[in-house]
């Protein structure tokens, strides 16, 4: 249950930025979850709902966007999609490093 | 109205954990961070550990825990100093817990500091505490799905012990099939076979350490030399 830590990074974040710019209303906020994230939507959507009650952000939606896991080969440079969590190259038989998919990031807000 | 924001949702963490990874550099202790299921083993390790290293290294260990002090209690016997984080049903350590708890560490006397995190195999993984490396201990009475079931603590595992291996004939776990899985999402992962009981592998293990410390050592030099 590691979403409601989550949930609370989330919330920090839209309530700091909606302040900075001086917002009434928080309508929606836009993640970045990579595929190797592992994060659970719906309980951090669950977690997310009781933590924002009483605040700007309590009507917000989260618009969760997910970043495949891409991996680049230290050797042959081979860019790929890594399936089955199989690091290893395809073409050389050497290490991929991990080049997207463990993504928890705010993108942006949509705020009124 | 859109902002645009582009933050990292566990940075506040991450900060937390840079500023006790300085301090750890500074005075030259390497941190471990100890990884795995409730009942893999890890405070059984670690008593091993105690025992084998308190010799040669100044040794100290942060012991997670929902609620007890049974797993402090158990190091405490082996009079290195101990503290105990107690997360109140928490799933993980997180990095502000650590170093809320380190001005109660001698931090000048210390070569290695072990965090034992709370038993899970997935939250800790995403938390990082400041550690140096992370280790994960799965038993073979878990199963040898475990590491695809539970991919980030592995890829996230400098080392994995495969812990009770002296029960191997007993379980039907299949040693390479799960050796296979960690080194495809680890490559260069260590992987060792030992028993808490039987003291099979933990030669490889404190070896490992002692590399580790020493590296560290040597690598951000310390006051504590």
């Amino acid at each position: 249950m590691h979403e409601m830590a989550i949930a609370e990074g989330i919330l920090d974040i839209a309530l700091d930025y909606a302040a900075r710019n001086d917002a009434r209303q928080v309508q929606c906020i836009s993640l970045l979850l990579g595929e190797m994230s592992g994060v659970e939507t719906e309980s951090l959507e669950f977690c997310f709902a009781s933590l924002s009650k009483g605040t700007i952000a309590e009507k917000a939606e989260l618009r969760l966007q997910r970043v495949p896991l891409m991996g680049r080969c230290v050797k042959c440079e081979q860019e790929i999609h890594i399936e089955g969590y199989n690091f290893i190259c395809s073409k050389c038989g050497s290490a991929m490093e991990l080049i997207s998919g463990r993504e928890l990031r705010v993108e942006y807000l949509e705020v009124d | 109205m859109e902002i645009q924001v582009m933050e990292n949702i566990l940075g506040k963490n991450d900060q937390i954990a840079a500023e006790n990874q300085n301090l750890f550099a500074q005075k030259g202790i390497f941190v471990l961070n100890l990884m795995g299921s409730p009942g893999a083993g890890k405070t059984a390790l670690l008593e091993k550990t105690m025992a084998a290293l308190k010799a040669d290294l100044r040794l100290a260990v942060i012991e997670g825990d929902l609620f007890t002090s049974k797993d402090a209690d158990r190091i405490a016997q082996h009079n290195v100093p101990v503290i105990q984080i107690n997360t109140s049903g928490g799933c993980h350590l997180d990095a502000a817990m650590v170093q809320k708890v380190l001005p109660k560490l001698d931090l000048e006397q210390l070569d290695l500091l072990i965090v034992e995190n709370v038993g899970n195999l997935v939250c800790p993984a995403e938390f990082n505490v400041g550690e140096d490396e992370k280790a994960v201990v799965l038993s073979i009475t878990e199963g040898d799905d475990k590491p695809l079931k539970y991919p980030l603590i592995f890829k996230e595992s400098a080392i994995s012990l495969l812990n009770k291996v002296d029960i191997l004939p007993y379980t039907n776990f299949d040693m390479e099939s799960a050796k296979t899985d960690i080194r495809k999402l680890h490559p260069a992962a260590k992987i060792v076979e030992v028993s808490c009981m039987t003291g099979q592998g933990l030669d490889v293990w404190y070896d490992w350490l002692r590399a580790q410390t020493k590296a560290k050592k040597k690598r951000d030099g310390g006051e504590n030399q």
